[in-house]
């Protein structure tokens, strides 16, 4: 019965969805407040109706109702709550359902907090969050509904891949779905102003909190993912460059780019018609990962929610929905002002090469990804893109951009003063230059690629306390006068300084970690004994464990230092008995913010174990540093001269 | 495409980091190192993505055995990639051969940094010197900032 409700439901808010689009359309057209009114009460509704749809597909998994088809060939009856919850997103049919139902809350989202855009511009973006509702959702009831039932339900579930089951893959796709659908938001405020031909320092206020918010929520979904495929793919590596990793990434990319953009559109009138090229961009590179993830025209170590036949269909919605919003584009942005002017060196020429260096990374992370198939369909000829190609492209790219960084938000808008901007960062440089040589001194002289990558790090975080410094006239004036500056510094300010600051600590995490990783392995008997730099690793106990639903091999490690006991892991290798496969459980020892990564391995010939383990120097920073940087995300939104509402209420009361 | 069906078929194999594996290691730690090199731009062609320094797949295993064997013979890295592109093609390497079929691959991020740099300078080229106020631009100026004010 529930899941026939819900069933209900999803036709319902597709139903509803056409009916958004009809209402705010015709307010729209006849400047009607009542018909736009309805067609926002109509965005509540679809969304609610998709939230029912959910909640009884979640039914269905933790209640393991085997009747339903995507329950059946995704979950199990043994598999702990949390996985089964999880298991509502873990499929195709049910991670499209939360791409919809993320799509619906933010168009209720604009309904409800959006009171304080002109109704013109309102009504077309609830417009078109809703064609793209109806989009989805067609799509999901009609190609991949996740509630349709079997007519001889099987006794017991297919299960969910063992490597799914994990806490921060469990929470990972929503945070991910919430941050690729949030750019959707922003897709629609652009066309809402193209259609209403009006680009301003208002549009790209209004923009802003709706990126920082989608922003900040695909940071923690893609670090989130990092995360998982370190500690559970088992070999220690966090980003590989995959095409699903990196379909996350442009989007990612091209938001970095709009919010960046979005601030000189604001300020000083400029770049108005890139930056909504970039809000066009943002969601269609989001859509793009939707279908490469799902159509499995590419081969990557995350494919999981493949189904090439429906590949075409989320192709075809692509191509429809970034072609119509681009054309558009072509159409009407040419008759949008040019805005401000600003000499060479200035606050608004730092933005625009930003604005370069992302966008040509962008093009290194697309061409990378796509490249292969594109190759393959005109030649015949396979190649493979791999990390040596990103190594070779991305990285000076980027590293041209943060040697750019820590200037950029010294440098005054319109005419800036290179200058004052060095004087302001000359401890900055000293500290990055000692920090490039401390590590050649002190840790390994000839890694010079791992000294000038400390250095960039040190750079990027002395750049950002320098500017922090510099709002706050720190040892200029007293020290009750800097701190009274630095309690009454805008949130906005705070965030950028903490978004910077993260990316300074993500580079040298990276950087450590990549350079001075250090590996062993070994075929161990119990008791065996293996060295790891300083130290020194026993294989105590191997004892058989049996879990919710895997049964498993537990070895007990201790790690010594010199003699001194440090601390004692237990990695397990686990078999799962439903699908047959086996992953490896590793154990973490945390050292300050360095990991000693341990794996157990099969079991060999003369009752032997094969044991790897690897010294992670910094590898924490690789995790920390992107949760600073969404933090600064959310900071920044608190901005009370983001905050929604703000500016029409001052409006009534004048 | 006769990899795709390949690779569907074997898709389902466990692929976990495996080069460091004692039993294959060569004596010399010199000669390990730079086959370890070789490994990390080699491609496992059975497996998801991944080269063969990190895969636990039979095929990985048999070329890192080729490449550890040519590595000791004394065959330098040019040799052994050469050796695996004529039986593989060029898909068994990671890092795309620098050929005329590969020039927008390569040239296609400078491009964009070029494009953008161009028309950055004909915009700073274009600028013509602020002009002054008009009254009605004073009089917004003025209500903008008692807006502002709190």
């Amino acid at each position: 019965m529930i899941a026939e409700a819900g069933a209900f439901a999803l036709m319902l808010s597709l139903a509803l969805s056409v009916v958004q689009v009809g209402l705010s359309t015709a307010g729209r057209i006849r400047r009607s407040a009542a018909l736009a009114g309805a067609g926002e009460g109509a965005a509540l509704a679809a969304f609610l109706s998709v939230a029912v749809a959910f909640a009884a597909l979640m039914h269905a998994f933790v209640t393991s109702d085997f009747s339903v088809a995507n329950v059946a060939a995704n979950s199990h009856s043994e598999k702990p709550l949390l996985y089964r919850v999880a298991g509502t997103w873990g499929s195709h049919e049910g991670s499209m359902l939360l791409w919809c139902l993320a799509l619906t809350g933010f168009g209720a989202a604009i309904a409800g907090l959006g009171r304080t855009l002109p109704q013109g511009l309102r009504a077309v973006t609830v417009a078109t969050q809703g064609a793209l509702g109806v989009v989805f959702l067609a799509y999901t009831v009609f190609a991949s509904n996740p509630l349709a039932r079997l007519a001889q339900p099987p006794v017991e579930g297919r299960s969910l891949n063992p490597l799914l089951q994990d806490p921060a893959l469990a929470v990972h796709p929503p945070f991910l779905y919430a941050g690729y659908v949030g750019m959707s938001v922003v897709f629609s405020l652009a066309i809402a102003a193209l259609v209403e031909g009006r680009v301003d320092a208002a549009w790209s206020r209004w923009i802003r909190p709706w990126a920082l918010a989608a922003w900040s929520l695909l940071t923690v979904g893609i670090t989130l993912g990092a995360f998982w495929a370190y500690y559970e793919l088992g070999w220690g590596g966090w980003w590989f460059w995959d095409p699903v990793e990196n379909a996350s990434f442009m989007p990612w990319l091209v938001a970095t780019a709009l919010l960046h953009s979005a601030i000189v559109t604001e300020k000083r009138g400029a770049l108005s018609g890139w930056t909504l090229f970039l809000a066009l961009a943002a969601f269609s590179f989001s859509m793009l990962g939707a279908f490469l993830v799902r159509s499995g025209v590419l081969t990557s170590v995350h494919a999981f929610a493949v189904d090439p036949t429906r590949g075409v269909l989320l192709l075809i919605i692509l191509g429809l929905t970034a072609g119509l919003g681009f054309s558009l584009f072509a159409w009407r942005a040419p008759s949008l002002g040019r805005g401000g002017m600003f000499a060479p060196i200035s606050r608004e020429s730092a933005l625009v090469l930003n604005n370069i260096l992302l966008a040509a990374a962008t093009a290194t992370v697309l061409l990378g990804t796509l490249y292969p198939l594109i190759r393959e369909a005109m030649t015949g000829e396979a190649i493979s893109v791999g990390p040596p190609y990103f190594n070779l492209t991305f990285t000076p790219l980027m590293s041209a951009l943060m040697i750019l960084l820590p200037a950029g938000p010294l440098l005054a808008w319109k005419r800036g003063d290179a200058r004052g901007v060095l004087q302001r960062l000359w401890i900055a440089v000293v500290i990055a230059a000692a920090s490039g040589l401390a590590v050649i001194a002190l840790v390994s002289p000839k890694k010079a690629f791992g000294a000038l990558g400390v250095a960039m790090g040190a750079w990027l975080v002395a750049g950002a306390l320098a500017e922090l410094a510099e709002r706050t006239r720190a040892f200029r004036v007293s020290a009750g006068e800097t701190w009274r500056r630095l309690v009454g510094l805008p949130r906005g300010a705070w965030g950028m300084t903490l978004a910077h600051l993260g990316l300074g600590v993500f580079v040298l995490g990276a950087v450590f970690e990549t350079t001075w990783k250090l590996e062993a392995a070994e075929a161990l008997p119990v008791g065996g004994r293996l060295s790891l730099g300083a130290y020194e690793l026993s294989l105590d106990a191997v004892t058989p464990v049996a879990g919710p639903n895997y049964e498993a091999d537990q070895g007990t490690i201790t790690v010594r230092k010199a003699g001194a006991f440090v601390c004692r892991a237990e990695p397990q290798r686990r078999l799962y008995t439903a699908g047959g496969q086996t992953t490896s459980e590793v154990g973490l020892c945390y050292r300050g913010a360095s990991h000693l990564y341990l794996v157990l391995g099969e079991r060999r010939d003369g009752g032997t174990y094969l044991v790897r383990a690897y010294w992670n120097p910094w590898a924490s920073l690789i995790f920390i540093g992107p949760v600073v940087m969404a933090l600064g995300g959310l900071v920044s939104l608190s901005d009370r001269r983001l905050r929604i509402g703000v500016g029409r209420r001052r409006e009534a009361e004048a | 495409m006769r990899w795709r069906a390949l690779l569907a078929a074997l898709a389902g194999i466990a692929c976990i980091a495996a080069a460091s594996d004692p039993a294959e290691r060569l004596p010399d730690p010199a000669q390990e190192a730079r086959a370890r090199e070789i490994f990390r731009d080699v491609r496992c062609l059975v497996c998801q993505n991944e080269s063969i320094d990190d895969s636990e797949a039979e095929l990985a295993q048999d070329l890192r055995k080729i490449v550890r064997e040519q590595v000791s013979a004394g065959r330098s890295e040019a040799e052994i990639k050469r050796f695996l592109t004529d039986r593989y093609g060029e898909f068994v390497l990671l890092t795309p051969s620098l050929s005329p079929g590969n020039l927008l691959l390569w040239g296609g991020p400078f491009l964009v940094v070029l494009a953008g740099a161009a028309l950055l300078l004909t915009r700073l080229r274009n600028r013509t010197p602020d002009a002054e106020l008009s009254t009605e631009e004073a009089e917004r100026v003025r209500r903008l900032a008692e807006d502002e004010a709190p």
